[in-house]
């Protein structure tokens, strides 16, 4: 059903209006006094083509682009009805070999921003058990991905034990810490929840920042060692250390593949069911016989284990670690790819952080103004897919109606 | 008579500093269908929700099965036979119909015998086995009803507590999930609490039943005796 145009257009006219109130005192407040210049024209601009597409959108309800659309709904449905035949283990595969072949096809610029987009994604993974499976909102954290980063940087830099052996370590460690973090705050529900752990990620960047004798403060750590590896050059084994950039994507890229099949795994468990359960009605999953403190303080360590493992080749690859990386914005932003993605939904988060990592390198032409897009894109997506890019589960036909 | 399967002594339950239910005493014996009627408000989920232990009794005292329950957590009781079709049936929307009878059946781990209790209760509720792979926040009320039931019988009970089964179902509906408590209690042997507003159909279906009003028990009886009673029939049954 299409939208009357008369009320299109009014709320075009209150949208530009809106705009134009937002925008003027940015461009047109200056020092030496008010300037409308500049805004108008930038303004014009977006209502023209705010205009255009409006016109556009009017031309579709109206049917005139019935000549394109007839033939292009029986490509989409052929691709649709192809998709569904292809195995998913075929797809999976294809995907996974994109993955490997990436480096061979690509710049170093490319491999950097692959790398993080694959840190992110390991983050966005944990975060979605504690947020998409057990429904435990967790403003902080990225304090995990700190504790798995400083637990490497330290035994690295004083003990010189290896990235391989610190992995392990600095996930217990971080699962260590979500349970000290949990076993207080999880009693409570909801908001309250979400504020708590919003305080306790800043205690850990702030004790990080604080604890001179241990974390050199604000100064960070220098001198972490990149990954090592014993390789075979002919004649003995000799130890190499991986430094280069493909060599740290195909570790990375192991970890996200290992996390997704872990992920994988705990969605379709008992324990995963049971996370679903506290978090779709707490009380009744008491009456099942769940002990919701334990569950949920599971769910919270192994949410912190992955973001402790991230943390780990974090260090790793940067050498260098310091309090800065780890501030509430990172937590916000992990938090973002779940729900853009998809709540509970691994593809979905997956998709999430490709779109908040790499979206934003693409359009780096837009510099200035990139968190000015990002805004409105999050509004729009929460308007337009609110369950998210690739939402976990379709929402089944209500019975009554299906009849 | 045998031991009681449950007890509760003088228990009084307050939500804040409201006594909801004061000095309720009453006794189920194994293999009984107890009903408690009572109108709006008279306390009657207060007292389930005292028995199940998620709501702490301030006094008194909760005994099932020979051991005291008031103060332990209430994850604790399925896994002795107690379980609850809570008020308001509090199925888990965004699991499907089969994970939700999964869940009924956490704390077990015999693989078998949980799957053979699954078919059970799709025989006995054969809409649920057509809706398995649906979301339960997608099923009509009266299929919410039978799977919150479903999802209570997968944890074996011995004592189930039902809370107002019929509530907002059409009397048809009613009628099949009353068929299925009597044959629970009467081929499976689990003893039954039933608590309703449908004080006629409750009582027709039970051996006994108490009356709560505002949060005391005001009588006690036989079933066939309290629908006789003229007193019952005028404040409950709308003569």
């Amino acid at each position: 059903m299409t939208i009357r145009a008369s009320k299109l257009w009014f709320g075009y006219a209150v949208a530009m209006a809106w705009f134009y109130v937002l925008l003027w005192p940015l461009l047109g407040i200056k020092a030496s006094g008010l300037e409308f210049a500049k805004s108008f024209a930038i303004w014009g601009k977006v209502a023209v083509a705010a205009a255009v597409l409006l016109v556009l959108y009017q031309l579709k309800g109206a049917g005139a682009f019935g000549f394109m659309q007839r033939p292009a709904s029986v490509v989409g449905k052929a691709a649709g009805v192809f998709a569904r035949r292809v195995p998913t283990w075929l797809s999976l595969s294809l995907v996974v070999a994109c993955a490997v072949a990436f480096p061979f096809f690509t710049e170093r610029y490319a491999h950097d921003v692959a790398i993080s987009v694959l840190v992110y994604i390991i983050l966005g993974l944990g975060l979605n058990v504690v947020v998409g499976l057990a429904g435990l909102l967790d403003l902080g954290y990225i304090a995990f991905f700190g504790v798995g980063a400083y637990t490497y940087a330290l035994l690295s830099v004083h003990f010189g034990i290896s990235f391989w052996l610190c992995l392990p370590i600095a996930g217990c460690f971080s699962a260590l810490a979500g349970c000290l973090i949990g076993y207080p705050t999880l009693r409570m529900r909801g908001d309250y929840l979400a504020i708590v752990t919003l305080g306790f990620g800043e205690i850990v960047r702030i004790v990080i920042n604080n604890w001179m004798s241990l974390t050199n403060g604000p100064n960070g750590i220098l001198g972490i060692k990149a990954p090592g590896m014993y390789w075979y050059n002919g004649t003995s084994f000799e130890h190499i250390w991986l430094n280069s950039l493909e060599q740290l994507y195909y570790i990375i890229l192991a970890l996200a593949v290992f996390t997704v099949l872990a992920v994988y795994r705990l969605n379709y468990s008992r324990i995963g069911r049971a996370f679903e359960a506290v978090r779709e009605d707490q009380t009744a999953a008491e009456l099942m016989g769940v002990n919701t403190l334990r569950i949920k303080l599971l769910a919270y360590a192994l949410g912190a284990v992955f973001g402790g493992l991230a943390g780990t080749f974090f260090a790793a690859r940067m050498k260098f670690v310091s309090p800065e990386s780890f501030t509430f914005i990172e937590s916000a932003m992990v938090l973002a790819m779940v729900v853009l993605g998809g709540m509970g939904s691994i593809p979905g988060v997956i998709l999430g952080a490709l779109a908040l990592i790499a979206l934003p390198e693409v359009f780096r032409g837009f510099e200035l103004y990139r968190m000015f897009v990002f805004g409105g894109v999050m509004a729009g997506m929460m308007l337009f897919r609110p369950s998210g890019l690739w939402p976990a589960k379709r929402m089944g036909v209500r019975s009554e109606e299906r009849e | 008579m045998a031991e009681p399967i449950l007890e509760l002594k003088n228990v009084t339950s307050a939500y804040g500093r409201i006594k909801a239910i004061k000095d309720v005493s009453l006794k189920v014996y194994p293999g009984e269908v107890v009903s408690i009627i009572g109108a709006n408000g008279a306390g009657k989920s207060t007292t389930l929700m005292s028995i199940c232990g998620v709501l702490k009794p301030e006094a008194g005292e909760v005994w099932y099965d020979g051991q005291r329950i008031d103060g332990l957590a209430s994850d604790l009781l399925p896994p002795r036979g107690l379980c609850q079709v809570p008020e308001g049936r509090r199925i888990f929307p965004r699991l499907t119909v089969e994970e939700n009878l999964d869940m009924g059946a956490f704390f077990r781990r015999d693989a078998a015998n949980i799957e053979h209790d699954k078919n059970r209760v799709f025989q006995m509720f054969p809409i649920l086995l057509e809706r398995r792979k649906q979301h339960g926040g997608t099923l009509s009320g009266g299929e919410q009803q039978m799977l919150a039931m479903g999802r209570a019988l997968m944890g074996r009970p011995r004592l189930l507590l039902l809370d107002e089964p019929s509530l907002g179902l059409a009397p048809l509906i009613v009628q099949q999930i009353f068929r299925i408590i009597r044959e629970i209690n009467e081929s499976d042997g689990v003893t039954v609490i039933l608590v309703e507003q449908n004080a006629n159909l409750a009582l027709k279906s039970s051996s006994r039943g108490y009356v709560l009003e505002t949060g005391n028990v005001v009588m006690e009886d036989d079933a066939a005796a309290l629908l006789a009673n003229p007193d019952i029939r005028k404040a409950y049954l709308g003569e």
